[in-house]
């Protein structure tokens, strides 16, 4: 699926588009930035409560193609500057980690 | 060639000829040809300072003391109408200086015996004269015997540094060249890139782990390859920035192997074992609410390594090497 497609269809906040016509193949949720490095599967959504520019790191080291952070949580300058920079999509959403999995889940029919 | 201050007949190709080869530090059978084209290739017009600080035989020497004082030089030709006289070293100042004579003439003191270079002169000559004669310095006659400029090791040091540095620039575009859309792995590919890591610096953190990143992504090594040294890196430098009181992140590309090598200076691991073992941390909370510190950073490190190796002492410092086998991942 799309990355744009998956955006529209979940209603998530674009706060750096990053590449809108890439595809999203999986979703990945996890707080520890050492977890996503071992595990996070490529061109996946990250899902994380980490709003700070160390996600960016690690997502672009994994080759994740957009963060979803939850609870509406404040994205820092840096943050945004590193996502622009490396072309990550940065979204936002007002739902717990669980909610905002389950529904990317639905979406990608990963469930 | 020498010169006595009154302009001596030029030197023969046979006198030239019977310099050459005898103190050049590089030998014409083993070292690569570039070199050894680039020092025949260059001139000392090319290399010289043309900028003269010059006095004149009437000028008290104080003036040539002043003059190097005011320029950072050791040594100032004693020139008239363009022809060279003679030279005043640093070394006659102090010899002046001692003898209380630093208000007489330049031309009662200076160096009549002097070595001469011309500026049409391959650059090899130059590293040769340096070589034999111990001189800071050497005056630069045109054809017609006229000074036009003055060369010292510094001047050679900069112009080789410019020219190399444009040479492997070629050089490497010819490789990627050759090499289309693979790289091709072999013993001459080499690379080494140091990153110092300060302590808490995440402002910084993961720079390093992007620059080797980018550096492999553009030789075009496999993206599975990248990502191990990647992770390792960039876990390495988190690890430096995290634990250690600062240290180097080094990366070094070699003979098909890559190798990331992280050193820090304290304040050591207690039981390495421990601290290699999935889920076991020291970080503190601060640390854990940046999603580091869960214990699995020298975990993902060693899953990631062909070779894997972690020395530590309590008290002086860590050293962990992390070793991708590109070559061998690459004929799987």
């Amino acid at each position: 699926m799309k990355l744009s497609e998956l955006i529209a269809s979940a209603g998530f906040e674009v706060i750096s588009p990053g590449n809108a016509a890439c595809e999203v193949v999986a979703g990945y949720t996890s707080d520890l930035l050492s977890d996503v490095m071992a595990h996070c599967p490529e061109d996946s959504i990250f899902i994380t409560v980490q709003n700070h520019k160390n996600s960016v790191a690690v997502s672009t080291l994994v080759g994740a193609v957009a963060i979803l952070v939850v609870h509406d949580r404040e994205i820092p300058k840096d943050m945004l500057d590193a996502a622009q920079a490396e072309n990550v999509a940065l979204l936002r959403t007002s739902k717990n980690q669980f909610e905002a999995s389950c529904l990317v889940a639905k979406i990608l029919s990963v469930s | 060639m020498e010169t006595d201050a009154a302009p001596q007949p030029p030197p023969t190709p046979a006198m030239l000829q019977k310099t050459r080869g005898q103190t050049l530090p590089v030998d014409a059978h083993h070292q690569p040809l570039v070199l050894l084209e680039l020092i025949q290739r260059l001139k000392v017009r090319d290399v010289m300072t043309q900028e003269i600080v010059s006095v004149q035989r009437h000028e008290p020497l104080w003036v040539a003391q002043a003059a190097m004082k005011d320029k950072h030089i050791s040594g100032v030709p004693v020139v008239e109408e363009g022809r060279l006289f003679g030279l005043v070293s640093i070394e006659d100042i102090i010899r002046a200086v001692e003898g209380g004579y630093i208000a007489q003439p330049c031309g009662d003191y200076m160096t009549t015996k002097l070595v001469v270079l011309e500026d049409d002169m391959p650059l090899s000559f130059a590293v040769q004269y340096f070589d034999r004669f111990r001189f800071g310095r050497f005056p630069v006659l045109n054809r017609d015997r006229a000074l036009v400029g003055i060369i010292c090791q510094r001047d050679i040091n900069r112009a080789l540094l410019v020219e190399l540095s444009a040479e492997f620039n070629r050089m490497e575009q010819t490789v990627a060249q050759i090499n289309g859309h693979t790289a091709k792995i072999d013993a001459n590919t080499y690379m080494l890139r140091e990153f110092p890591v300060a302590k808490y610096d995440f402002e910084n953190a993961g720079k390093a782990a992007n620059v080797i990143k980018a550096a492999m992504i553009e030789r075009k090594y496999p993206p599975k390859i990248v990502r191990r040294v990647a992770v390792a890196a960039y876990e390495l430098e988190i690890n430096l920035c995290v634990h250690s009181v600062g240290g180097v992140l080094s990366w070094q590309l070699s003979n098909g192997r890559s190798e990331v090598i992280a050193k820090d200076s304290g304040p050591g691991i207690a039981d390495v074992e421990w601290a290699c073992r999935d889920g076991t941390s020291t970080a503190n909370e601060w640390i854990r609410s940046l999603g580091f510190g869960a214990g699995l950073g020298l975990v993902n490190v060693k899953r990631v390594s062909d070779e894997f190796e972690i020395t530590s002492q309590l008290g002086s410092g860590t050293i962990v090497r992390s070793a991708v086998n590109i070559a061998l991942e690459e004929n799987k």
